[in-house]
């Protein structure tokens, strides 16, 4: 596949600075893009990543340093000059129109025109749509709803919205952060088949495995500055992590698992809710991890959801604490129960409000229990919380949407440690946050659970449960398709449960 | 530590209202030097008493605007709230039962409006758009283009009275101002609302009671129109079906004015007060300045704007510095 280095580069930039106010976002970095090559871009939270794929699509301007297009110097100042070269950037967060169709999406824009002024030549732009989602292997309807879409197949769409544009150069930020394993491989195989046309991939991850199986070349980012370039025989995974962060992190999360679990917290019997869960037992013991896995789609955050009272129950029971327990979630929360939602930005955060005004929000009746509130008592609880979670904010004043995923995600734990909860529920609890504040997180269940907490926990990433969990249930169509004890954990087995057998 | 914290907090909320009162200040200089008229005890004790009014109002709409909601019913339930206040004391003779019926007529469109938000889940511009003609044509019915006029000397006293020099609506306006302050900023049911207005699922799944909140805060917008109501009531001393028509509009202008944010989670009911000044200033300057009264929609909308694009300036520039 590396046939690269033998042809000239598609794209070249050449010693990219840009200053931010305060904070050198880009210092002197130079970056190669060939033909036909995964280039992955691999680096901690705010080491740059962002900041390049943005100079690179034309959304920032770099104060310093040069674009050579097929060897030719060009300039790149403005999203439309990045369009000019073929340069496509798929952000995490989708820019597609949810009640369009998928054709309409693909052509945003730029419509075809039809007979008469003013008109689309709808029969054209469904023709050409389903052409390109043919290119992809993609069998759907062109006039399905991208809301009526899984999070994988609107990726897809923004792929061929990409490619209908005629990308050479297609920028990816963690396209798989919100896929299944499954989709994962459909992922692949449709990168590999547009690297065999030709197109160049820039490709942003934190999973070391996909990084090692994919790249053909890895750009690691620390500070702003690169430090390193690399093929992928020339580093283990372990060296590679050691570049990123700039000193040696334990990756294996070692934990002393749970051996004798206390007292029961939760026991589910029978959960049925309005969004699918049908028919889920499951308990949870003081002192353990227990996972809950799954393919992406098997009602995982549906249980946790239906616990918490979220969403609506439609049958079943929940003992909480040995107490049956219903209502939505200010009764769960009064009881002692703790939900860190999947989506830290649309359900975990107020964002325009202060770290601090975060971290005290569940906690605020039992800090404030005649509910006058004091400012100075919330401030103290908030940097009590601050130091104790090492969250990095120059002040507990500081808005939370300014802070990086992976402190913004400290925050979404945090603000239950103030409250009496002693089971906690745990969406994903690592999603698109660095390597180092993983471990971090990871530490600070554990240190949870030391305490005699327990916790339920969610997660895409096979290798997270397989490390982290004392035990697991594995989910399929909303049902509890099996369970596995610390010695049965594998990510076959895991996997082996949560497909589908015929 | 703790009085620097404490300093620290208050300079913060100071710096939002600051640049208004400044904005305030700079009008009243402005106007001693155009009119003469203006700087007397008189007209700035006119200028209180008009924006007091303006303030009841919108000091309740604050709270349900903080939620990311909005109250377009408050003016049909001036209406309302003061035509059933009248008619009672035109019954019974009791002003304390009148203004007691015309506050509660209020709270109950209020808390009608709160169900509808709450609990129907119907978009607030929507349920109050709809509550607004609901309200306006039972007051139409009720009054049959009839005019009340005339009530006790005690009740009047509250509109149009004056103790030590002050008109007595200006002693309510600081009384709500605190009330409302000390609410939203001193109790945890005020940052449950902020939290609610900044992101209500999150506000939510943080166990904070989103259906009992927004009650509250759409019940205290209805009752705060009933007491709006009484003052204006006093002070007209006659009441018509159409009378709360245009109070709308300004109370929002002036919380908008104050650096309310309509999306949510931003914003004071001190700001709201300075906001109803500087709304009340500047069309009191006009009429001193004998400008046709034509031009006050004009002039107010540009204020607006003004408001909200300052802000919108210094929440960037903030962005920026990071």
């Amino acid at each position: 596949m590396n046939t690269a280095s033998s042809t000239a580069p598609l794209l070249e930039l050449r010693g990219i600075s840009k200053q931010f106010p305060g904070v050198k976002a880009l210092d002197d970095v130079s970056f190669a893009v060939y033909p036909g090559e995964v280039h992955m871009l691999v680096g901690e939270n705010g080491a740059g990543k962002s900041s390049l794929m943005k100079v690179l699509c034309g959304a920032y301007t770099a104060d310093e340093g040069q674009f050579f297009y097929k060897g030719e110097k060009v300039v790149i100042g403005s999203p439309a000059d990045a369009r000019a070269f073929g340069i496509a950037v798929i952000f995490q967060e989708f820019s597609l129109v949810p009640y369009l169709s998928i054709a309409q999406n693909i052509f945003l824009g730029r419509e075809f025109p039809g007979r008469f002024p003013g008109t689309i030549d709808h029969t054209k732009m469904h023709r050409e749509a389903k052409k390109i989602l043919a290119l992809l292997g993609l069998d759907i309807p062109t006039r399905t709803l991208v809301h009526d879409l899984g999070v994988a197949q609107q990726q897809m769409v923004e792929i061929a919205k990409a490619l209908s544009q005629n990308a050479r150069i297609l920028v990816m930020d963690e396209p798989t952060a919100a896929l299944s394993d499954r989709e994962t491989e459909r992922l692949f195989a449709m990168i590999r088949q547009l690297q065999s046309d030709g197109v160049a991939i820039v490709y942003i991850s934190h999973r070391m495995a996909e990084v090692f199986a994919m790249g053909d070349r890895i750009t690691v980012l620390r500070d702003g500055k690169k430090v390193g370039s690399l093929l992928p025989g020339e580093a283990t995974p372990d060296e590679l992590v050691r570049l990123m962060v700039g000193r040696s992190v334990d990756r294996s999360y070692a934990r002393n698992f749970c051996k004798t679990a206390g007292e029961l917290l939760l026991e589910v019997k029978g959960l049925r809710s309005a969004m699918g869960v049908n028919g889920v037992d499951l308990t949870v013991r003081s002192g353990e991890i227990v996972g809950l896995s799954g393919l992406v789609g098997a009602g995982r955050t549906e249980v946790a959801r239906a616990i918490f009272g979220a969403d609506r129950v439609t049958g079943g029971e929940v003992l909480l604490y040995s107490k049956p327990h219903q209502g939505g979630p200010d009764k769960a929360v009064a009881a002692g129960m703790a939900l860190i939602p999947e989506s830290r930005k649309a359900e975990g955060l107020a964002l325009i409000r202060s770290v601090c005004d975060n971290l005290v929000l569940p906690g605020l009746p039992l800090a404030f229990p005649n509910r006058i509130y004091k400012a100075t008592k919330a401030r103290q609880i908030a940097n009590a919380l601050i130091e104790r979670l090492r969250i990095s904010t120059p002040s507990a004043l500081r808005p939370v949407r300014l802070l990086s995923g992976g402190n913004q995600q400290k925050v979404v734990i945090g603000k239950w440690l103030g409250s009496e909860s002693r089971l906690f529920i745990i969406d994903e609890p690592t999603r698109g946050i660095d390597v180092g504040a993983k471990a971090e997180i990871f530490a600070l269940i554990d240190q949870l659970v030391q305490q005699g907490a327990g916790v339920l926990m969610i997660s895409s990433e096979l290798s997270e449960i397989v490390q982290v969990c004392d035990r697991t249930y594995v989910m399929r169509d909303g049902r509890i398709a099996g369970h596995l004890s610390r010695e049965q954990l594998s990510e076959e087995n895991i996997l082996k449960l949560g497909v589908q057998h015929e | 530590m703790k009085s620097t914290l404490r300093i620290a907090a208050l300079a913060a909320e100071l710096k939002t209202i600051g640049y208004r009162l400044a904005a305030a200040l700079a009008i009243c200089v402005v106007l001693t030097f155009l009119s003469d008229a203006f700087l007397t005890t008189n007209n700035l004790m006119n200028v209180l008493r008009q924006a007091s009014l303006l303030f009841l109002l919108a000091s309740g709409l604050t709270l349900v605007i903080l939620t990311a909601g909005l109250d377009l019913s408050v003016g049909a339930n001036i209406g309302l709230s003061a035509c059933i206040a009248a008619s009672i004391m035109k019954l019974t003779g009791s002003a304390l039962l009148g203004a007691a019926c015309g506050v509660g007529i209020g709270l109950t469109i209020g808390l009608a409006n709160g169900l509808l938000v709450a609990l129907m889940r119907m978009p607030p511009f929507i349920a109050t758009y709809g509550m607004l003609w609901v309200v306006h044509g039972i007051t139409y019915w009720f009054m049959a283009g009839t005019t009340l006029y005339g009530f006790p000397p005690a009740f009047r006293a509250l509109g149009s009275g004056y103790f030590l020099g002050v008109p007595i609506p200006v002693y309510l306006m600081f009384v709500f101002l605190t009330l409302g302050a000390f609410f939203s900023q001193r109790t945890t049911y005020g940052q449950e609302i902020y939290a609610i207005g900044a992101n209500r699922e999150a506000a939510r799944l943080s166990g904070v009671p989103i259906v009992k909140r927004l009650i509250l805060v759409y019940a205290v917008s209805g009752a705060m129109a009933g007491l709006a109501s009484l003052v204006f009531l006093a002070r007209m001393n006659s009441a018509e079906g159409d009378i709360g028509e245009a109070f709308t509009l300004p109370a929002i202008a002036a919380a908008l004015i104050g650096g309310t944010s309509l999306f949510g989670g931003i914003g004071t009911v001190s700001g709201t007060l300075v906001g109803a000044l500087i709304l009340t200033l500047v069309l009191n300057g006009m009429n001193l300045l004998t400008i046709d009264a034509s031009w006050q929609p004009l002039v107010t909308g540009v204020i607006v704007l003004l408001a909200v694009f300052f802000d919108t300036l210094t929440r960037r520039g903030e962005e920026a510095r990071k």
